[in-house]
C-alpha cells in the first residue's frame, strides 16, 4: 500500500501541482495580455482603452470572461456537432501543452526532455487543426474560407520557422531547451543570427495569425473568419488559445534568441534578480512588439503573404543555414 | 513498470481503433481526423520505445504538414461517396495481395534470425548503444556518417519527384494579369506623378 503511495500517487500529485503552477500564472497572463492589448493600442490611437471596471479598468478581463461564461452557447444545426465542439478545446489545449518544456528559470521546467525544441515545433505546427476543424465543422462559407487561408498560411511559415530553428541548433549542438539557453551565456543569439531573429519574429506573427497576417479572421472581408459561428465559452476558448499561443511563441523567441532567463550582462547585481523575472520581462517585450505591430501595420494581401513566405523567407533562411554551417566549419566554432 | 505497459496498451489500442475508423468512417474528413489520431498514438509508441526524436518528427512531418494538406484536399473536393463506394469490393483481390506481400516482408524482417542467425549482429554493427548518446545523435551518425551516399541518393530521388510534380502542374496561361514585384518596387515618384503649376482661372 505504501509502495503505491510513494511510487505512483505522490509523483502524480506533485506533477499536477507543478502543472497548476504553470497553468494558473499563464491564464492570468493571458487575461492581462488582452487588457494590455487594449490599453497599448488605445494609447497608440490616442484613446483611453478600458478604464471603467475597477481601478484603471484592471478588472476588465474578468468582466469579459464572466460575460462569455454566462452567455448561451449556440451550436448551428447544420454544423458537425462533435468536431465543432472539439475544435476550440483543441486550440486551447495546444496553447497550454507547449509550456511543458519551456524553462522559465534555471531548472524551472516541468519536463526537461532532450528533444524540447522539436516538441515545441510539433505543438506549434498542430495549432492549425483547431482552426481548420472549426472552419469545416461550422458548415458555413466565411469560416471555411478562413480555415483554408489559415491552413495554407501556417504550413508556409512553418517551413521558414523550421530553418530558423535549424540555424540556432547548429550554434547550440543540442535540442534541449536548457542547453539552448546555456549556450547563450557569452552572447545572445539575436546578435550573431540577427536576420534569423527578424524572420522568426515575422513568421511567429504569421504562425499565431496575428496582424498584419490575421487573414484567417480578417473582419473586413470574412466577417470574423473561422470563429463566426462560435459563441460564448467556445469562442472564449479560441480567444484564450490564440493569446496563449502568442505568449508561447514569444517565449520561444526569448529562449532561442534573447538568452532565456539570463541577465543582459554577467554582473553580480543583475544575477541577484531571479531568472524568472528576466524571462518575463523579455517575453513582455516581445509581446509588446506583437501589439505594436498590430497597431501600426495594415493587413497583408493574401498573395503578398504567400510570396513573402515562399519566395523571400524560405530561400533566405535556407541560404542562412548554409552560411551558418559554413562559418562554423570554416572557423572551427563547433559547439562543445 | 505497470504504468508503461498500461500506456503501451492504451496507445496501441487507440492506434488500431483509429486505423479501423479511417477506412470505415462514412465522412472522409472524419477519416482524415482519425488518421491524425493514429499518427499521434504511433508517436506515443515511439516515445515508449525511447525513440523520442522519431516521435517528434512523425508529429511534425505527418501531422503538422502531410495531414494538413490531406485535410485541405478532402475538404475542398466535392466527391460523391455513395457513387465511389459502388463496386468497392472489386478491389478486394488486389488489396489482399498487397496486404499479403507486406505481411510476408514483415515476417521476413522480424523473423530473419530463423533464416540467418547472424543477421541481428550484422544490422547492429553500426548502431551505437543508446545509453551512451541520445538517439538524435545516434540517428545523425547513421544517416550522415555511415549511409551518407544512400541518403544523398534518396534526396536526389525526392528532388526529381518534386520537379516532376511541378512540371506536371505548371501551365502557362496568356492574358493573365500578374503583379511584377520588382517593377512595382522600382517605380519612382517622377514616373507616376507629375506636378504642374496651374495658374488660376485657366486649365492645364
Amino acid at each position: 500500500m505504501l509502495e503505491i503511495w510513494t511510487d505512483y500517487a505522490w509523483p502524480l500529485i506533485w506533477i499536477i501541482f507543478k502543472i497548476l503552477l504553470i497553468v494558473i500564472p499563464l491564464l492570468i497572463a493571458v487575461a492581462y495580455l488582452t487588457y494590455a492589448e487594449r490599453k497599448v493600442i488605445g494609447s497608440m490611437q490616442l484613446r483611453m482603452g478600458p478604464n471603467v471596471v475597477g481601478p484603471f479598468g484592471l478588472f476588465q478581463p474578468f468582466a469579459d470572461g464572466l460575460k462569455l461564461l454566462v452567455k448561451e452557447s449556440i451550436i448551428p444545426t447544420g454544423s458537425n456537432r462533435v468536431v465543432f465542439i472539439l475544435a476550440p478545446m483543441l486550440t486551447f489545449t495546444l496553447g497550454l501543452v507547449g509550456w511543458a518544456v519551456i524553462p522559465v528559470a534555471d531548472g524551472w521546467v516541468l519536463s526537461d526532455i532532450n528533444v524540447g525544441i522539436l516538441y515545441l515545433f510539433a505543438v506549434s505546427s498542430l495549432g492549425v487543426y483547431g482552426i481548420i476543424m472549426a472552419g469545416w465543422a461550422s458548415n458555413s462559407i466565411y469560416p471555411f474560407l478562413g480555415a483554408l487561408r489559415s491552413a495554407a498560411q501556417m504550413v508556409s511559415y512553418e517551413v521558414s520557422i523550421g530553418f530558423v530553428i535549424v540555424t540556432v541548433l547548429l550554434a547550440v549542438g543540442s535540442l534541449n531547451m536548457t542547453d539552448i539557453v546555456m549556450a547563450q551565456q557569452k552572447v545572445w543569439f539575436f546578435i550573431p543570427l540577427f536576420p534569423m531573429f527578424v524572420i522568426f519574429l515575422i513568421s511567429g506573427l504569421a504562425e499565431t495569425n496575428r496582424a498584419p497576417f490575421d487573414l484567417p479572421e480578417a473582419e473586413a472581408e470574412l466577417v470574423s473568419g473561422y470563429n463566426v459561428e462560435y459563441s460564448a465559452m467556445s469562442f472564449a476558448l479560441f480567444f484564450l488559445g490564440e493569446y496563449a499561443n502568442m505568449i508561447l511563441i514569444s517565449a520561444m523567441t526569448v529562449i532561442l534568441f534573447l538568452g532565456g532567463w539570463l541577465p543582459p550582462f554577467d554582473l553580480a547585481f543583475l544575477n541577484w534578480i531571479p531568472g524568472v523575472i528576466w524571462f518575463s520581462l523579455k517575453v513582455s517585450l516581445i509581446l509588446f512588439v506583437f501589439l505594436w505591430v498590430r497597431a501600426t501595420l495594415p493587413r497583408y494581401r493574401y498573395d503578398q503573404l504567400m510570396r513573402l513566405g515562399w519566395k523571400v523567407f524560405l530561400p533566405f533562411s535556407l541560404f542562412w543555414v548554409v552560411v551558418t554551417a559554413g562559418a562554423i566549419v570554416a572557423f572551427d566554432w563547433y559547439p562543445k | 513498470m505497470i504504468i508503461s505497459s498500461l500506456a503501451f496498451y492504451l496507445f496501441s489500442f487507440i492506434t488500431i481503433f483509429s486505423a479501423v475508423m479511417v477506412i470505415s468512417a462514412r465522412n472522409p474528413v472524419h477519416s482524415v481526423l482519425f488518421l491524425i489520431l493514429a499518427f499521434f498514438n504511433s508517436a506515443g509508441l515511439f516515445v515508449l520505445l525511447g525513440a523520442e526524436f522519431l516521435a517528434m518528427i512523425l508529429v511534425v512531418v505527418y501531422v503538422g504538414a502531410v495531414a494538413v494538406l490531406f485535410l485541405f484536399v478532402v475538404m475542398m473536393l466535392d466527391i460523391n461517396f455513395v457513387e465511389l463506394r459502388e463496386g468497392f469490393l472489386q478491389y478486394l483481390p488486389i488489396g489482399a495481395l498487397v496486404g499479403i506481400i507486406l505481411m510476408a516482408e514483415l515476417v521476413l524482417i522480424f523473423g530473419s534470425w530463423v533464416i540467418n542467425p547472424k543477421s541481428e549482429a550484422i544490422v547492429a554493427t553500426n548502431i551505437v548503444s543508446s545509453t551512451e548518446i541520445t538517439n538524435t545523435h545516434a540517428l545523425g551518425q547513421l544517416i550522415y556518417t555511415h549511409y551518407i551516399y544512400l541518403f544523398q541518393a534518396a534526396g536526389l530521388l525526392l528532388l526529381v519527384a518534386m520537379i516532376g510534380a511541378i512540371v506536371l502542374t505548371v501551365r502557362k496561361r496568356p492574358n493573365v494579369k500578374r503583379q511584377n514585384i520588382s517593377d512595382q518596387v522600382s517605380v519612382r515618384v517622377d514616373d507616376v506623378i507629375e506636378v504642374k503649376d496651374v495658374t488660376s482661372g485657366s486649365g492645364i
